[in-house]
């Protein structure tokens, strides 16, 4: 059986976080400044601003934006891997730890608090874990970065079973309307469709690390559908993109990046759907061991 | 359009020739102050940790310096979550705050009332504003951590305005 020792998850875990925070994925600055070629006036200027901003945050090493957010961390392990915990009694106590590094030695803002007492972790753990075994002797580490102000205007909806298409564009675009200027626009969109409540939300959460132009969605069961999933996220993208909210909602043709959808199957009495906002600075590393 | 140089403190004389929609380079003495820094200063508006006369409260909460660095990443959160604080604050004197996004109603009618200004600058462009921050003084709720309240001493700080001394909102204006 291949091992990993815990000494290498936790230093990666940390670098992964240093790394999400100060550099930004080239699909994205593909696309940013593809958005600065068609705009005009102030639109242009805001993206000209996050371009220069982007290079000055990787020569100097400093994080992108102050919102460092809080770290989610996917973990696909394989079902014949064996992981040496060392002196940590979990899996999860040890990507705690690459999360503290991280944030401690990266000079990263400590953002977590205790939601009632509000009294700061200082440490920016716990992040959130989502685990699943697959096939396989690998560990794959997914990292995304949340900055509270696009986290904040993310909603979910349990649409009924008849709404449909009609239904679901509806209460995307309604959600990004609702959101305007304040996440940071141009936006990146995730949305599940489909499942529970709690599945339509994490469907939307995985979408955000889908790369900007993939063609890839996510699909299960009937023929068919993989198409639709494509043209519905290129109308929604299209949708979106006529509100005119604009970089940093002062107008324009660039209110989103992207739009991908991640669908589940769901009961004969509903249509869960989730929308996820993240701002420009979608911020995903990942990394297999 | 020409970009307008200010200063901090502000003047009365000086927020009259702001117009929405002008390019500003802001230098001198700004704040710090976000969600919790808010909601400690408004409990007690007679006990401030520092004078709001003509002063203007930027809100963020700065990365960590690095060795050798004078502040880490700094740009601006989103605004709204500071308006039900801000109209207290503004009739005690604060004539300016910098942040991201649209205001409610009460804010730009107290914007108004009180002849003062809001500035914006770019979301998740931390790292470019960083290089305007000259100096850092702690000055107030260590305790907050991240959320404490910083003296910043800015040099040709770029911004928007936002909306005016006359009400005027940059995010209205856009969507008409």
């Amino acid at each position: 059986m291949r091992k990993i020792s815990a000494e290498k998850i936790i230093a990666v875990i940390s670098r992964l976080c240093i790394q999400s925070n100060c550099q930004i994925n080239e699909d994205l600055i593909t696309s940013l400044k593809h958005a600065r070629g068609k705009e005009q006036g102030r639109a242009r200027m805001v993206l000209a601003s996050i371009l220069k901003n982007i290079k000055i945050a990787q020569r100097e090493k400093l994080p992108v934006c102050q919102d460092t957010g809080m770290a989610i961390v996917f973990l696909e392990i394989g079902d014949k891997l064996k992981i040496d915990l060392g002196e940590f009694l979990s899996l999860s106590a040890l990507v705690q730890e690459g999360v503290r590094r991280g944030y401690q030695s990266g000079y990263l803002r400590k953002s977590i608090v205790e939601p009632l007492s509000r009294v700061n972790t200082e440490d920016n753990t716990p992040a959130i874990i989502r685990e699943k075994i697959v096939a396989g002797n690998r560990l794959k580490i997914k990292l995304l970065i949340k900055g509270f102000g696009a986290e904040n205007m993310a909603k979910t909806s349990m649409l009924r079973p008849d709404a449909g298409e009609a239904g679901i564009k509806r209460f995307t675009l309604d959600s990004v309307k609702k959101a305007g200027s304040h996440p940071c626009p141009p936006m990146v969109i995730g949305i599940g469709i489909g499942g529970t409540m709690q599945k339509a939300v994490s469907l939307a959460e995985e979408a955000l690390l889908e790369p900007v132009k993939s063609k890839r969605a996510y699909f299960r069961g009937c023929p068919g559908l993989k198409s639709k999933i494509k043209r519905l996220e290129e109308e929604l993208l299209r949708e979106i993109n006529q509100l005119n909210i604009g970089p940093a909602g002062l107008g324009g043709e660039t209110t989103a990046l992207s739009v991908k959808i991640k669908t589940f199957p769901t009961h004969i009495a509903g249509l869960p759907v989730a929308v996820n906002i993240s701002c420009w600075a979608n911020r995903h590393q990942e990394i297999i061991l | 359009m020409k970009t307008k140089r200010i200063f901090a403190p502000l003047t009365s004389e000086g927020i009259k020739k702001l117009e929405t929609g002008d390019e500003v380079l802001l230098s001198g003495i700004i704040y710090t102050a976000r969600d919790a820094a808010h909601q400690r200063m408004t409990k007690n508006l007679k006990k401030l940790p520092f004078d709001l006369k003509g002063q203007i409260i930027y809100y963020t909460g700065p990365t960590p310096p690095s060795p050798g660095k004078i502040i880490g990443s700094c740009g601006p959160t989103t605004s709204y979550r500071m308006d039900p604080y801000t109209p207290s604050l503004l009739k005690l004197g604060l004539k300016g705050t910098i942040g991201k996004g649209e205001r409610s109603q009460e804010v730009k009618e107290a914007i108004k009332r009180y002849s003062a200004v809001y500035f914006i600058a770019f979301g998740g462009c931390g790292a470019l504003y960083s290089q305007f921050i000259k100096k850092t003084t702690l000055i107030a709720y260590l305790d907050l951590g991240c959320e404490s309240i910083l003296k910043l001493e800015v040099e040709d700080f770029p911004l928007l305005v936002g909306i005016d001394a006359c009400g005027r909102d940059i995010y209205q204006q856009q969507k008409t």
